[in-house]
């Protein structure tokens, strides 16, 4: 074995580490051009916050170099009491916890801000990781997988508690690795068709949607055609999916909101998507076409304007005059965005699906049941801040506080990044041993 | 590795990640290359279109002094659309800076909103003191939907010749619409009037656009794209006028306390050196934040400073019209210079007396002598000879033909000169006699034409220009102001007043004798306090009846004063006609006011000896009492007429409402058997 005999700096996946840091410097890069005005303000001035954010990076580098010098083993022994520790911070949060921004999941330690809900997405990885590879596990038993739902969920309903709604949705991401373990397909299938569903009938106009979904059962008849003559059964699903889908999107979805939604209600969500409401869901005496929701709006300005290949570098008018709100947190992909259009902004979005593909890839080289569960967490986590994050600067989806990994402006969100990512890089290092 | 292909779940999830990467490059696609709207909703917001006003071409007299000076200031522009739509309005401290309350800000909104709409831009407050600019400048990030544009006004130093410069103000919604200010916008400023009306165009210059970038506290921040898309804005040209701001300012002077108007024009080019319209006004008063409120002031005079009286009001000439019925009746053939009438103090051949001054024989012996005592029956005689002329067999004929040589001296339409309202005063024709005495009429019934009395009106300018072709004898050029555009004397608007009129082919020894004889009117005649030393001044007198309705009678009010001259006889450098309403004989008033300034024009400073005469002059008031009561009266009228007017529409309206009602009650039984 000769990789045993290499330091375990030599073991790292430095592919991994190649694409993180190339994320992180696009991300200073973005939170420094969105808030650049003229040059004749020093660049190095740690009051602003690229200054801050490379900073955060240095800590994070040291952290991160911290764990890659520590035993594997470690983290397999910690996790349960890692979990513990953590749903301790998130129930302490509600006695000390203070506000930002109407949210209750923060601790202040003197002028240092701290979100346990973000440290607990690592702790409830270790946590579900140990779970699945205990040699007691019968991830094939309801009793088994209800306890890695409850895992999961525990600390998800806290952070809800909270109000940090956003942060909850990411603890869903572990649905990824119990999948992978052995989750039936049926329960990802309806997930994700329900997720879909609810959005594009929101987004998308009925009569399209319609011929869509009819358009999906088709083709699933055909691909399913060889087992259709086995079991004559599976049409009979498909139909019922099909009946499900349309009941939902055709009818119910148009009921709910014209009849028991209040107006402000309909609203709000269309709001959050950053559309107008459609004609038909106006109630009588609502304003018509009332403006969709400010960030959104200038959300979807910066980023359309961008054109093709963007308004150039430190060009871009809508961040770079503050138009975007949060502009370097949750807003950042806007800088980009704008400043390097639809070139470069492709170019990020491949940046990311290779990182995400890489820890896949990571996580199924693994020997021991532990890494590779832990690996699918974290991928599933990323997955879930981006998928979330760009959705929603675009109007895909509605607007809650996700950070987007690496690039958001943020000591929390980049250390949590950082450690989870490092923990994996640990436990990579060391895949041919089996950990438990 | 072995692995990740044996599993087919870790493919499901890694083609999970993928398509929700396609789904998100598909929708980036679709927001940045196919929509073109965001593009422009980010221009919108974050570009700022600013327009530079250029500096207003300045206008200066025929010795390059100028006539009035640029002044800059502020108007602050609101576009209601924007006002509150990004960020909120700090409504307090805006109202507490302009000094207005909740209401007040409101009403003034409204009044913005109802003049120019909600998406283009109005005018909140114009010309904004310097005070008020400088605290609106300071806060104006906070006004979002406000801006302070800046103008051009104008200022006067010599405080002279405002209507013929004319004022400028804001455009109104009305000229919006039409072509030749389609490029304007709401709150921009145009020559409303004069000069300023006519060379617009000219005097504008070409407006610069410079495109700053804003940030969302609506605050400019930089040059777009480093200033490449700016334009520089071009300063309006030049005008230079042939106006001698010295004598224009002399003659305002002389005219003050009187009523009527005094033009000046130099015979040679058409220039006009000076127009006088009394009462004038000081042009300072239309700039300013008190416009509007003098504009109605000077409105409402009874003097009517407004009013034109060079080039709008119109008189009866006089005997000034003595020398052009002498013309017509030499061209004709009816007379020659030696043509004599027995005048015995009166023409008595059409019935009734036409009175003369004059008894003694041989006062009307020859042209030259008529003319010098201003015989009343010999140019009536003339007229009459030459609407009865035999070659022309009747007197419809003759009066057409009298009516011909009319509009070639320049008379009974607008001459064209370059400032606006030019009326055209009034020529008859057979037509108008045949309304008015029903067909039935001959050379009796309007032979007092021939001294100037009677169906006739000419403006000043008219008479002024008569006097032009006279000493230039046949030709004449349109009057005008302006001499060179930008210092070009042949920019094509002047090109027109480059053709030289020769209307008629009347011979120079018919032009000599009448000039012969308006010298002796002021060597020997009626009008020798035009007499200059050194100078030969061809001149004639003016007393003009005229009548007015006071309280329903015909009344007859003091005569009009008029006076025309030229000098010097040989080689014409200036031509004068002067007016002076209700103040008697043509010698005591406008006979002086012509002669000075013809003297200060011609040789730059009045003698000592005339110091008296000047003195007199600036000192008289003959402005009449019945001036104010025959306004008044006239208001009245007009007040009454339009009263009645609205009554009418309004009773028609009524009247139409009341048919539609009985309409629909029909309808309603015809249809639906509802009776009423």
């Amino acid at each position: 074995m000769a990789q045993h005999r290499k330091s375990v700096l030599g073991r790292l996946d430095w592919l991994t580490v190649l694409l993180v840091f190339l994320l992180v410097a696009t991300g200073i890069m973005a939170v420094y051009t969105s808030e650049y005005t003229s040059f004749d303000e020093p660049f190095f001035d740690m009051q602003r916050s690229h200054m801050k954010q490379l900073m955060f990076f240095g800590l994070s580098c040291f952290i991160g170099l911290v764990i890659i010098f520590t035993d594997s083993k470690l983290f397999y022994s910690l996790a349960n009491l890692s979990y513990l520790f953590g749903i301790l911070l998130l129930l302490l949060t509600f006695v000390i916890g203070g506000e930002v921004k109407g949210s209750h999941s923060f601790i202040k330690l003197g002028s240092f801000t701290f979100q346990p809900g973000e440290a607990c997405k690592i702790f409830t990885a270790l946590c579900l990781a140990r779970f699945l590879a205990a040699a007691d596990t019968k991830f094939n038993t309801l009793r088994h997988r209800l306890t890695a739902a409850g895992i999961v969920l525990l600390p998800c309903l806290l952070i809800i508690l909270q109000n940090e709604t956003g942060l909850a949705l990411v603890y869903f991401a572990f649905f990824f690795p119990m999948y992978r373990e052995g989750l039936p397909n049926s329960i990802l299938l309806i997930g994700i068709t329900s997720v879909v569903l609810f959005l594009s009938s929101l987004l998308v106009e009925r009569l399209p949607l319609f011929i869509a979904i009819t358009v999906v059962a088709l083709l699933s008849v055909w691909v399913l055609w060889r087992q259709i003559q086995k079991q004559k059964a599976v049409v009979l699903f498909i139909v019922g999916a099909w009946l499900i889908a349309v009941t939902f999107s055709q009818l119910v979805v148009p009921y709910v909101f014209k009849n028991i939604f209040k107006g402000y209600q309909v609203e709000r969500i269309y709001s959050m998507l950053g559309q107008d409401v459609p004609l038909e869901f106006q109630k009588p005496g609502q304003l018509a076409g009332k403006d969709a929701d400010y960030n959104v709006r200038q959300s979807k300005i910066a980023i359309g304007s961008g054109g093709l290949t963007g308004k150039g570098i430190m060009n871009g008018t809508q961040t770079k005059y503050s138009f975007v709100p949060e502009q370097h947190t949750d807003f950042v992909f806007c800088g980009i965005g704008e400043q390097f259009g639809f070139i470069g902004s492709s170019l990020l979005v491949l940046l990311y699906l290779s990182l995400m593909l890489r820890i896949v890839f990571i996580a199924e080289r693994q020997r021991s049941t532990f890494s590779r569960v832990y690996a699918y967490s974290v991928a599933s986590i990323l997955f879930f801040h981006f998928a979330i994050n760009l959705s929603m600067t675009m109007g895909l989806a509605p607007v809650i506080g996700i950070t987007l990994p690496m690039l958001s402006y943020g000591g929390t969100s980049l250390m949590s990044f950082s450690v989870l990512l490092a923990i994996m890089l640990r436990l990579d290092a060391d895949r041919h041993i089996l950990i438990r | 590795m072995k692995n990740f292909a044996e599993s087919p779940r870790a493919w499901i999830i890694a083609s999970l990640f993928a398509i929700m990467a396609i789904v998100l490059v598909a929708r980036l696609f679709n927001l940045q290359v196919v929509e073109e709207k965001y593009e422009l909703m980010a221009n919108d917001q974050a570009i700022y279109r600013k327009v530079i006003y250029p500096a207003r071409g300045s206008i200066v007299d025929r010795n390059g002094k100028p006539m009035l000076y640029n002044n800059v200031t502020f108007d602050l522009m609101v576009t209601p659309a924007l006002v509150g739509k990004h960020n909120s309005m700090d409504t307090t401290t805006f109202c507490r800076i302009l000094g207005l309350d909740t209401a007040g800000f409101a009403k003034e909104m409204l009044k913005v909103v109802k003049k120019t709409g909600k998406e283009k831009p109005g005018v909140f407050k114009s010309e904004v003191s310097k005070e008020l600019n400088a605290r609106l400048q300071e806060n104006m990030y906070l006004f979002a939907g406000f801006e302070l544009v800046e103008r051009s006004t104008r200022s006067y130093p010599k405080a002279a010749g405002a209507l013929m410069l004319g004022y400028l103000s804001e455009v109104t919604p009305a000229m919006l619409t039409n072509n030749r200010f389609a490029s304007y916008r709401q709150g921009d400023y145009v020559g409303m009037s004069g000069l300023e009306n006519i060379y617009e165009e000219e005097l504008r210059g070409i407006r610069g656009v410079q495109y700053l970038v804003r940030d969302v506290m609506n605050r400019p921040r930089d040059a777009y794209k480093s200033g490449t898309m700016d334009t520089a804005a071009i300063g309006g040209k030049e005008l230079e006028l042939f106006i001698d701001a010295e004598l224009q300012a002399y003659g305002e002077k002389l005219m003050s306390g009187k009523m009527g108007s005094a033009v000046a024009i130099d015979p040679k080019t058409g220039g006009i050196l000076a127009m006088i319209s009394a009462p004038s006004f000081d042009p300072n008063l239309l700039t300013g934040e008190g416009k509007g409120r003098n504009f109605a002031e000077l409105n409402k005079m009874a003097t009517k400073p407004l009013f034109n009286y060079a080039t709008q009001g119109s008189y009866m000439p006089g005997s000034t019209f003595k020398p052009i019925t002498g013309l017509v009746g030499l061209d004709v053939g009816a007379i020659t210079p030696s043509f004599g009438y027995p005048c015995s103090g009166g023409y008595y051949a059409c019935g009734k007396r036409i009175g003369c001054t004059h008894s003694g024989g041989g006062h009307a012996a020859n042209l030259r002598v008529a003319m010098a005592n201003s015989c009343n029956a010999y140019f009536v005689d003339v007229f009459r000879k030459v609407v009865d002329f035999k070659n022309y067999g009747g007197v419809h004929t003759g009066l057409q033909k009298w009516h011909d040589y009319m509009i070639n001296f320049g008379f009974g339409h607008p001459l064209g000169v370059d400032i606006t309202g030019e009326l055209g005063g009034h020529i008859p024709d057979s037509s108008f006699f045949n309304r008015m005495y029903k067909g039935n009429w001959n050379s009796c019934n309007m032979a007092i034409i021939g001294m100037g009395q009677g169906e006739i009106a000419l403006t000043p300018m008219q008479i002024a220009n008569a006097m032009c072709l006279i000493a230039n004898k046949g030709y004449y050029y349109t009057p005008h102001f302006v001499k060179k555009i930008g210092g070009d004397a042949n920019h094509p608007k002047l090109a027109k007043f480059k053709e030289k009129h020769t209307p008629m082919h009347i011979a120079p020894d018919a032009y000599q004798a009448i000039i012969d004889g308006m010298e002796m009117v002021v060597t020997n005649g009626t009008g020798k306090v035009a007499k200059l030393p050194g100078i030969n001044v061809a001149g004639k007198t003016g007393t003009v009846e005229n009548y007015a309705m006071v309280y329903g009678k015909k009344t007859k009010l003091d005569n009009h004063s008029v006076f025309v001259c030229f000098a010097p006889k040989e080689d014409p450098k200036i031509a004068i006609a002067v007016v002076v309403q209700n103040s008697g004989y043509g010698a005591t008033w406008a006979g002086p006011v012509a002669s000075l300034m013809m003297e200060k024009y011609l040789t730059d400073s009045v003698n000592v000896k005339r110091k008296f005469l000047e003195d007199k002059m600036f000192n008289a008031n003959l402005i009449k009492k019945y001036t104010y009561v025959i306004d008044s009266m006239q208001r009245e009228k007009d007040r009454i007429r339009w009263e009645l007017k609205m009554a009418d529409k309004n009773m028609q309206a009524a009247m139409a409402k009341r048919g539609d009602t009985v309409l629909v009650d029909k309808m309603m039984e015809k249809f639906y058997k509802i009776k009423k």
